[in-house]
């Protein structure tokens, strides 16, 4: 199976070269988008097969370091996480059939796409550190040239320069990480350091190394910072990659070492984890309720949902240490479901955004509106994306969050203190990024799509291309079948959470009516399906009787609007005065958030100014030192570039005379 | 024969609490008026104004999308089948199994969701008003509501309502200071959720000191009637749930006789009529908040039941 | 003892600290002093209850002192002096009542794992007792370190002191001559302080704990 998976890879490889030479003509697009579509269809049945069939696969290709090789496995852990990304990339491709019609330089994407998923790919088939790494360097580079591929633009370049910094950050991290796991004799393959687990000193080490590495990748706070800049600056087939299939690779990096390669987890290891995960979540939502661009709330959303994702690792971890298989694997399944869901929805949520700008130019919320008229299709998919995304059952986002929560509730059990404070404070703020996540879409999507059009952009905008509608709405229907029937993909988990949590939850299918029992059925069950059913059959039956039996006209008038109805948009609310309140509550302390109102004396005809200033905390008090300190040090040693021929004399002079000292006084 | 039976004390309870609910406001209303000196609309009013809604023409804006029309029905479903699952007069409900407490709070969640959406499509600047109000206030109650959850499914060991309807009501659980902080918080979340004084008044008509009003006051007709209706369900189904957690006396056990179900639903009515009086007396003491203080009122629920879970977690006597 | 009379208990002591929460939630005096007034209450009956279940009938005499004194004599008084300076409608707070609730639960928190950790052999229903005594405690400290009005700070110390006696009555034992001490040194403390809010309100017309701040010069 690997060999398969290799061969599709090389492919993938293959269709660069193809796209720089065909990126001018009209075959160019098709090709590119269509070869990755059927490429990423043969990884998924790759995966799929391995994770079914419970096989797996190990080879060693000649490449690389000479004496290392270059290893490439499946195993369910890589299995599942080829399904997910490949599943998206499939979406993404078929979307950009249609989408890329509107790319104003193909040359500067279609040579980089297909590299890109190739890295993807590769990350989850090596089998040694080397390899790894390699492919998680070309996986951001490739991405970093889709993030500058609209280059006359200065803020992508900036959002491409601080990606590019961040991304070499985190992979110095994970090299670290992986040197210490490798220790003194340097076998980089996966399966000696399985074999030879470190110290529980250096273990404590490779965790937070891996933590700040792949979390960096991943989008947790105070690493972010990126994510909201590149994200939104790529061809947004590129971003629904980003946000929903990258960040995920970042997760199965982090799953790899900590769970796998780490050895035993100490009582302590979940603590960080789960701090960062909930702060994150929390943080995450927050930003997405004050940001105005409409890609950027859906990159700091991809951020909350990250957060969740961690949190859930850390209680798999937690239950782990204490040897509580069975929650352990609860938690794990709760953890890659949601990664599952996040990676369909955030797909979903960006092709939507992509469809919005191709048809309207605009990406600010302020100036859409009513596209629900001019969109309908789009506007509908775009929905079942927002209902997921905020836990709504029967959709799918709710039956992750449910996991999640039936994982808090086992670990009273717990013996740490420590675990006994922060588990109901990471719950709680889960809740409120959960909560708050639904303000944040009904934000989203009230003023994106209902409403009056704010703009003549939103007023004559057209429908997507039928290809982009027909990808959006599998992905949709996704949502939708996992939401109703998750016991599948729960069950198709069991083989990953044997290998990373050491047990596996209850076999879903076999139970009755095919509802969702996490521990047993007395204690908590839930069947998306029939609550499916019964909401859509009282719904139907509530509409027969009603028409039939009452009145099933409808008359059209003029907005009410208690009787003061306005002709022009600007008087309905507006993105800033939605999420006003929640500012209000939560951003006076976490952002220092401001409101500024000039009203103008009576007699003059100026216009009132409403400003509301909102500072990034981390950004403050994190990276605008950092840069700071960088740049200062950079001025003091810039000196050395304008000395005298014999000041550099002296410096090779003084170099020489100190080595000569060490190996005088080497002993 | 056993699920033929298990199947009619479902429907039974659906159409019970369809029945209830309009006589619940009914009641309310009436109460109100009598602390007040006044005579108060008629207990039946609310099932006339139904009625009278049903008849009418609905009458839609020029760009109401289908969107609009649709969330009417998608409210009432849900909210319906929310109201349906919640144990009043006997546990043991058939369908009990396919939502547990947390899937209930999100199907409400769901409703609220569709609502603010609704209140967001004709574009006015009260629909978004009451939207930005109501997400606000379902941001603080939300996790509220989630908290209070964890500290009670943590003392009786499940998320199921029927299960936990049975723990209440048997003599295992005892005095549990959890229990306390958990039900002050609870009936502030109810008071706030179900729009009533002091976060919303439900029979204002100034638009800025409405919320739930402010959502929906483009429609007309058998959509506000479902509007309507479903509301009337919420603080039913609040009610009952109150009741059922931490006033549990009377529900009838699973395999209950016909005397048992009768005590069952007489004591469910007194519930109601208690808690109904109770709550016009709150109504009617204290004044409306003002908004920005209404975070303050729900975060102390959050945090007293924060408090309730972490005292669980510490600690299983508390 | 277990079962019902454990949880009486217990639920009193919780109730305590509920009340302790109320008083952090509530920013006017006059609304303060009647919550002050249901915190007596509540210790009272809490004392009472011990003095049922451990067969001491000196804690009767501790629970009657509570009352008349904490629950009527100095919410009356206390009542009398803020409508005297005219500052029975003041709203005080220095932090919002938010971030004072979440400190709160924090320190019950650290209250809880102190507590239980360190009398890990102690009775079952002393430890926990203790430990929401404990958390009384500091809720009143929080109090006061968080309110600007001297009126307020008194309140915190107050309620403080009640923690203490939920504490002493929860260890079981406590003398009456512990407890008469330290009801009578309240007292006093709390008519000198009385005094001094008078000739502090003479002087400088406000009681404001950072006017005062200002007047003696050192904050430049």
């Amino acid at each position: 199976m690997v060999i398969d998976a290799l061969i599709a890879v090389a492919a993938l490889l293959a269709l660069a070269p193809a796209g720089i030479i065909l990126a001018s003509s009209p075959v160019g697009r098709p090709t590119v988008y269509g070869a990755s579509l059927a490429l990423s269809l043969a990884l998924i049945v790759a995966g799929a097969v391995s994770l079914f069939g419970h096989h797996d696969s190990t080879t060693t290709l000649p490449l690389g370091l000479p004496w290392l090789g270059a290893h490439f496995r499946i195993d369910a852990l890589s299995a599942f996480f080829l399904i997910v990304v490949n599943v998206g990339a499939a979406a993404a491709s078929l979307f950009a059939f249609g989408y890329g019609k509107h790319e104003e330089f193909p040359g500067r994407v279609l040579p980089f796409y297909p590299a890109y998923l190739a890295g993807m790919n590769l990350v989850l088939l090596s089998a040694d550190a080397f390899s790894f790494l390699v492919s998680w360097e070309f996986m951001s580079l490739s991405s970093w040239a889709l993030v500058i591929a609209h280059h006359h633009l200065r803020e992508n370049m900036r959002a491409g320069y601080v990606y590019l910094l961040m991304a070499s950050f985190g992979t110095l991290s994970l090299l670290f990480a992986f040197g210490l796991l490798a220790g003194a004799s340097g076998d980089y393959a996966f399966d000696t350091m399985r074999a030879t687990p470190p110290s529980a000193e250096l273990a404590a080490l490779v965790l937070i190394l891996a933590l700040v590495g792949a979390g960096s990748k991943a989008g947790l706070v105070p690493l972010h910072a990126w994510l909201p800049l590149a994200h939104p600056a790529a061809p947004s087939q590129v971003s629904a990659l980003m946000s929903g299939v990258m960040t995920k690779v970042a997760v199965y990096g982090f799953i790899r070492i900590v769970f796998d390669l780490a050895g035993p987890p100490a009582w302590w290891w979940s603590m960080p984890v789960l701090f960062v995960g909930a702060v994150t979540a929390v943080m995450g939502v927050l930003y997405a309720l004050m940001q105005r661009d409409l890609k950027r709330v859906l990159a700091y959303s991809t951020i909350e949902n990250i957060g969740i994702v961690f949190v859930a690792l850390g209680l798999a971890l937690a239950f782990k240490a204490n040897a509580m298989n069975f929650a352990a694997a609860l938690a794990m399944t709760a953890a890659l479901l949601h990664v599952l869901n996040h990676s369909l929805f955030k797909n979903l949520l960006f092709c939507g955004a992509g469809a919005v700008l191709a048809a309207t130019g605009e990406r600010d919320m302020e100036k859409l509106g009513g596209l629900i008229h001019r969109m309908p299709r789009t506007a509908f998919v775009f929905l079942v994306g927002c209902a997921a995304v905020s836990a709504l059952p029967p959709l799918n986002g709710f039956v992750s969050e449910w996991l999640v929560f039936q994982a808090i509730l086992l670990s009273p059990q717990l013996a740490s203190w420590g675990l006994k404070l922060m588990i109901p404070a990471a719950g709680a703020l889960l809740a409120l990024s959960a909560a708050l996540a639904g303000a944040c879409f009904v934000r989203v999507y009230g003023i994106a799509f209902l409403g009056r059009p704010r703009s003549n952009a939103a007023r004559d905008a057209h429908e997507s291309e039928r290809v982009s509608v027909v990808a959006m709405g599998l992905l949709a229907a996704a949502c939708l079948v996992l939401g109703i029937l998750p016991g599948f993909a729960i069950d198709a988990l069991a083989p990953v959470t044997y290998l990373v949590a050491g047990g596996r939850m209850p076999v879903q299918t076999a139970v009755e009516w095919l509802s969702t029992v996490p521990i047993a059925e007395s204690r908590s069950s839930y069947n998306g399906m029939l609550v499916f059913v019964f909401i859509a059959a009282s719904g139907m039956i509530a509409a027969f009787v009603i028409h039939r039996l009452a009145s099933d006209k409808i008359r059209r008038g003029a907005i009410w609007d208690c009787g003061f109805p306005d002709a022009s948009t600007v008087t309905q609310y507006s993105d800033d005065s939605f999420a006003q309140p929640i500012r209000r509550i939560f951003g006076t302390v976490v952002f220092r958030a401001r409101e500024i109102g000039e009203m103008p004396t009576p007699s003059s005809t100026a216009p009132a100014r409403f400003t509301a200033i909102v500072r990034d905390p981390i950004w403050d008090t994190l990276y605008a030192p950092l840069t700071e300190f960088v740049a200062f040090t950079a001025e003091k040693l810039n000196v050395l570039q304008f000395l005298t021929i014999r000041r550099y004399l002296s410096l090779v002079f003084a170099a020489l005379v100190l080595l000569l000292l060490v190996l005088a006084s080497w002993p | 024969m056993a699920l033929i039976h298990d199947l009619l004390f479902q429907g039974g309870q659906m159409l019970l609490v369809l029945l209830l609910a309009p006589l619940l406001t009914g009641f309310v209303r009436k109460v109100k008026a009598r602390l007040l000196r006044r005579r108060g609309p008629p207990l039946l009013q609310p099932f006339r104004d139904l009625a009278r809604l049903l008849r009418k023409d609905a009458v839609l804006a020029e760009n109401a999308s289908w969107l609009f029309r649709v969330v009417p029905y998608l409210m009432f479903a849900a909210t319906w089948v929310a109201a349906s699952l919640v144990p009043t007069f006997r546990s043991g409900l058939l369908f009990s199994w396919t939502a547990d407490l947390i899937a209930l709070i999100a199907l409400l969640g769901s409703a609220r969701f569709f609502l603010a959406l609704a209140g967001m499509d004709v574009g006015t600047g009260f629909g978004g008003i009451g939207a930005s109000r109501e997400m606000m206030i379902a941001s603080l109650a939300e996790p509220a509501m989630m908290m209070i959850v964890f500290a009670i499914a943590l003392i009786a060991g499940s998320t199921q309502l029927s299960t936990m309807a049975a723990f209440m009501n048997s003599p295992e659980v005892g005095l549990r200071v959890s229990l306390g902080l958990a039900l002050l918080a609870l009936i502030i979340v109810a008071v706030a959720e179900n729009a009533r004084i002091p976060v919303d008044n439900p029979a204002t008509h100034l638009e800025l000191t409405m919320v739930h009003e402010a959502m929906v006051l483009e429609y007309s007709g058998r959509h506000l009637a479902l509007i309507e209706l479903a509301t009337f369900l919420k603080l039913l189904l609040y009610m009952s749930l109150i009741a059922c957690l931490f006033a549990p006396w009377g529900i009838g056990a699973a395999t209950a006789d016909p005397a048992e179900i009768a005590i069952g639903v007489a004591s469910y009515v007194a519930k109601l009529v208690a808690g109904s009086f109770l709550l016009a007396v709150f109504e009617t003491a204290i004044a409306k908040m003002r908004v920005f203080r209404v975070p303050q009122f729900l975060g102390a629920a959050l945090m007293l039941a924060l408090l309730a879970t972490l005292l669980r977690f510490v600690s299983r006597s508390f | 003892m277990h079962g019902l009379t454990f949880d009486i208990a217990h639920m009193l002591a919780g109730s305590l600290v509920l009340v302790s929460f109320l008083e952090l939630y509530q920013d006017r005096l006059m609304a303060l002093i009647n919550i002050y007034a249901v915190h007596a209450v509540v210790l009272t009956l809490s004392v009472a209850w011990q003095a049922l279940i451990q067969d001491a009938p000196h804690l009767y005499i501790t629970a009657l002192i509570a009352l008349s004194f904490k629950a009527i004599v100095i919410p009356v008084a206390l009542r009398r002096i803020i409508v005297k300076l005219g500052i029975h409608r003041e709203i005080d707070n220095v932090v919002g009542v938010g971030l004072a609730m979440l400190a709160g639960i924090g320190l019950v928190a650290l209250s809880m794992v102190v507590m239980l950790r360190v009398t890990a052999e102690a009775d079952p229903l002393a430890r926990e007792d203790l430990a929401f005594a404990l958390s009384v405690v500091l809720l009143g400290l929080l109090m006061m370190v968080t309110r600007r009005n001297a009126v307020s700070q008194v309140i915190g110390f107050m309620s403080l002191e009640n923690g203490l006696v939920l504490a002493a009555t929860g260890a079981k034992g406590m003398p009456l001559v512990v407890e008469i001490s330290v009801a009578f040194s309240v007292l006093i403390a709390f008519i000198v302080i009385g005094i001094f809010l008078f000739r502090i309100r003479e002087r400088f017309d406000t009681v404001d704990i950072q006017a005062l701040d200002r007047f003696r010069g050192e904050r430049r």
